[in-house]
C-alpha cells in the first residue's frame, strides 16, 4: 500500500493550547478514509493544517514528498484540495465562474474536461450555472464547493463536514457522490460528525477524541465497535452490526 | 452667474472628475484585492507625470534608477526568503523580473531619450518605469505584511508615501514641470472650447473603465482578482497566489496613476508633492463608494470634480476645504447605515 498522504506524530497548537497531539494517519491511493469524532475533537484543525492553513509540528508528506513547508497554493498544485467547513465560495460570482476558478492552476483544455466531469457529478450545478453562488441553497453550495475543488483534478480531496446543516436526503446524495469519486481515482479524506454515513462509504476510519486518535482500523470494524456505536452511532451495543 | 460660466465650470469639473474617477477606481481595486489603502497612489501620478515631462526635455529621470535599485533589493529579498529551497527556475524568474526588466528600462531610456523623442515613446517609458516601481514597492513593503491588519498596512502605506515623496523631491527638484500635450487640436461647440487634451482625458478614462470591466468580467486573471477580493482563503484554496493578485493590482493602479499624471501634466503645472492632493481627491470618491463600489466611485469622482470647479470659482481660498468637507456627511451616513463590523482575522 503506497501512502498518498502520510502524517506522523503531528502536533498543532492555537497559541498555548495544543489542539492536536501526536496524531499519525495515512491515506492510500484510491481510498476513502474517515475521521469521526465529537465537536471540538480537533478534526477540522488537522485537516486545515494538512492543507497549510494552520502551521503544524511533525512530519507530513504527499506522494512521498515532504510538504511541511509548502504554502496552500503549492499544495493545491501538487494535487491536494480542501473543501472547508465554511465552504469559502466566491459568493458574489456565479456558479460557472466559481468552477472556472477551481481550474485556475490547470491548462484550459483540462479545465473543459473538468467542467464536463463536475457537471456530470452534479447536474444541479449545470442548471444553476448563471446563478450567484451566494444565492444557492445550502446543499447546492456544498455541491459547488465540492465541484470547485474537483475542477483542479486533485489526487486527494479533503472534505470537512460535508453534511453539516443539510437535509438528510441531500446528505445521502452527497455521500453517494463521494463514493463515486473513488471509482474515478480520487482519494478522499473525510471529516464527519455524521459517523453513520461516513463509516458506510469509508474503507478505513479513525476516531478522534480531545486531539488524539483513540481508535483506528477498517470502517466496518470501527462501526462494529461497542464504544463507537454507543458514542457516535447513537445505539446500544446489541444494535451494532 | 450666466450659463456660459456654468458650462465652463461643469466642463472643468468633469475633466478633473474623470481623473479622480480613474484614481478612485484604482484605490478601490487595490483595497479590495490587498486591503492596502494606497496612499502612494499620488506618487504614481507625480512620478508618471514628471518622468514624462523630463523625458520630453530630453533628460533621463532618476526614477529609472530608483526602479533598478528597488528591483535589486527585491531580488535579494526573493533569494533570502527562498534560501531553504533554491530552485533554479524560481531564481531565474526572480532575476528576470527584478533585475533584467528594470535594467532594460534604464538601457532603453538612455538609448531613446532625447529632445526629439516622439511623445508616444516617452509615455511608454514613463509608464514602464512607474509600473516597475509599483511592482517592487509591493514586493518590498506590502508582500511581507500581507497577513497583517488593515491598520498595519495603512501605516506602511503612509511610510511609502513619505519615502516616495522625498525621493520625488530628489529626482524632480522643487520646481514645477509641465509636459507637452498629447494633442494640440481644439474645436468649439457653441461657447465651449474643447481641447484635444481634455478629449484625451475623457477618451482614456472611458477606455480604462471599459477595459477594466472586460478584464474583470471575462478573463480568468480578472476573475481571480475578484475572487481574491471576495474571499481570500477561497482564492488560495483554488491555488490563486495572494502575491500574484497583489502584484497585478499594484501594476494596474500604478499604470492608472501614471496615465492620469501624464494626462494632466500638460494642463497644470505639477510639483513633486502635487500628487498627494490629487490622489486624496480620488480617495474621497473611493470613500464615498465605500471602498467597494466601482460605479459609485466613478460617479462620486465626477461630483468631487464639479464641486471643486465651482468652489474654486466662488471661494477659491476654501476650494480644498469645501472638497474635503464632502467626506464628512458621507462618513456620518455610512457609519449610521452600516452595522459595526469586526475586521476579518486572516
Amino acid at each position: 500500500m503506497s501512502a498518498l498522504l502520510e502524517i506522523s506524530d503531528v502536533h498543532i497548537s492555537y497559541g498555548k493550547v495544543e489542539a492536536v497531539r501526536g496524531v499519525s494517519l495515512a491515506v492510500a491511493d484510491n481510498e476513502i478514509v474517515a475521521i469521526i469524532g465529537a465537536n471540538g475533537a480537533g478534526k477540522s484543525t488537522l485537516l486545515n493544517a494538512a492543507m497549510g492553513i494552520l502551521p503544524l509540528k511533525g512530519h507530513i508528506a504527499f506522494a512521498s514528498e515532504n510538504i511541511a513547508r509548502l504554502q496552500i497554493e503549492d499544495r493545491v498544485a501538487l494535487g491536494i484540495s480542501l473543501v472547508p467547513e465554511r465552504r469559502e465560495l466566491f459568493a458574489t460570482m456565479n456558479v460557472e465562474d466559481n468552477l472556472q476558478l477551481g481550474a485556475f492552476r490547470i491548462p484550459r483544455a483540462a479545465a473543459a474536461q473538468s467542467f464536463e466531469r463536475v457537471y456530470a457529478l452534479f447536474p444541479r450545478l449545470k442548471e444553476r450555472r448563471k446563478q450567484l453562488a451566494g444565492t444557492l441553497s445550502g446543499g447546492e453550495q456544498q455541491m459547488l464547493a465540492m465541484g470547485r475543488a474537483l475542477m483542479g483534478a486533485p489526487r486527494l480531496l479533503m472534505l470537512d463536514e460535508p453534511s453539516l446543516g443539510l437535509a438528510p436526503i441531500i446528505v445521502a446524495d452527497i455521500f453517494r457522490t463521494i463514493a463515486e469519486l473513488r471509482a474515478s481515482g480520487v482519494s478522499v479524506l473525510l471529516v464527519e460528525q455524521n459517523a453513520q454515513a461516513a463509516l458506510k462509504i469509508a474503507g478505513r476510519a479513525y476516531v478522534m477524541e480531545l486531539g488524539e486518535f483513540v481508535l483506528s482500523g477498517p470502517a466496518a470494524e470501527i462501526a462494529a465497535n461497542d464504544r463507537v456505536a454507543a458514542s457516535y452511532l447513537g445505539f446500544q451495543s446489541e444494535g451494532a452490526t | 452667474m450666466n450659463t456660459t460660466i456654468m458650462l465652463f465650470l461643469i466642463q472643468d469639473g468633469i475633466t478633473n472628475g474623470a481623473i479622480y474617477a480613474l484614481l478612485g477606481l484604482a484605490l478601490v481595486l487595490v483595497f479590495a484585492v490587498t486591503r492596502v489603502i494606497l496612499i502612494p497612489q499620488g506618487e504614481f501620478v507625480t512620478f508618471g507625470a514628471l518622468s514624462y515631462a523630463m523625458l520630453c526635455t530630453g533628460t533621463v529621470p532618476g526614477t529609472v534608477w530608483l526602479a533598478l535599485a528597488m528591483g535589486a533589493v527585491a531580488f535579494v529579498l526573493d533569494l533570502f526568503t527562498a534560501r531553504r529551497a533554491l530552485h533554479l527556475n524560481r531564481i531565474g524568474r526572480s532575476f528576470a523580473l527584478n533585475l533584467v526588466f528594470p535594467a532594460a528600462i534604464v538601457a532603453a531610456t538612455y538609448l531613446l531619450a532625447g529632445p526629439k523623442t516622439p511623445i508616444a515613446v516617452n509615455i511608454v517609458l514613463a509608464l514602464l518605469t512607474v509600473a516597475a516601481i509599483a511592482l517592487y514597492l509591493y514586493r518590498l513593503a506590502f508582500q511581507p505584511l500581507a497577513h497583517t491588519s488593515v491598520l498595519v498596512l495603512l501605516i506602511a502605506s503612509v511610510g511609502c508615501h513619505l519615502a516616495l515623496q522625498g525621493l520625488g523631491l530628489v529626482f524632480f527638484g522643487a520646481e514645477g514641470l509641465r509636459g507637452p500635450p498629447i494633442s494640440t487640436a481644439a474645436f468649439t461647440v457653441g461657447t465651449l472650447r474643447f481641447t484635444g487634451q481634455s478629449i484625451a482625458v475623457y477618451a482614456v478614462t472611458i477606455a480604462f473603465i471599459i477595459a477594466l470591466w472586460l478584464f474583470f468580467g471575462t478573463t480568468l486573471m480578472g476573475k481571480a482578482l475578484r475572487a481574491t477580493a471576495v474571499n481570500r482563503l477561497g482564492a488560495r484554496l483554488v491555488g490563486i497566489r495572494t502575491t500574484l493578485s497583489g502584484q497585478i493590482a499594484f501594476l494596474l493602479a500604478s499604470v492608472i496613476g501614471a496615465i492620469s499624471g501624464i494626462l494632466i501634466v500638460p494642463i497644470t503645472t505639477l510639483y513633486y508633492d502635487t500628487g498627494f492632493l490629487i490622489g486624496l481627491k480620488g480617495f474621497i470618491a473611493a470613500i464615498i463608494g465605500g471602498l467597494v463600489s466601482y460605479p459609485l466611485t466613478a460617479v462620486a469622482a465626477l461630483v468631487v470634480g464639479c464641486v471643486e470647479a465651482f468652489s474654486s470659482f466662488y471661494a477659491s481660498n476654501f476650494k480644498e476645504v469645501i472638497v474635503f468637507t464632502l467626506i464628512i456627511p458621507v462618513l456620518v451616513l455610512r457609519s449610521l447605515a452600516a452595522p459595526a463590523v469586526e475586521e476579518e482575522g486572516d
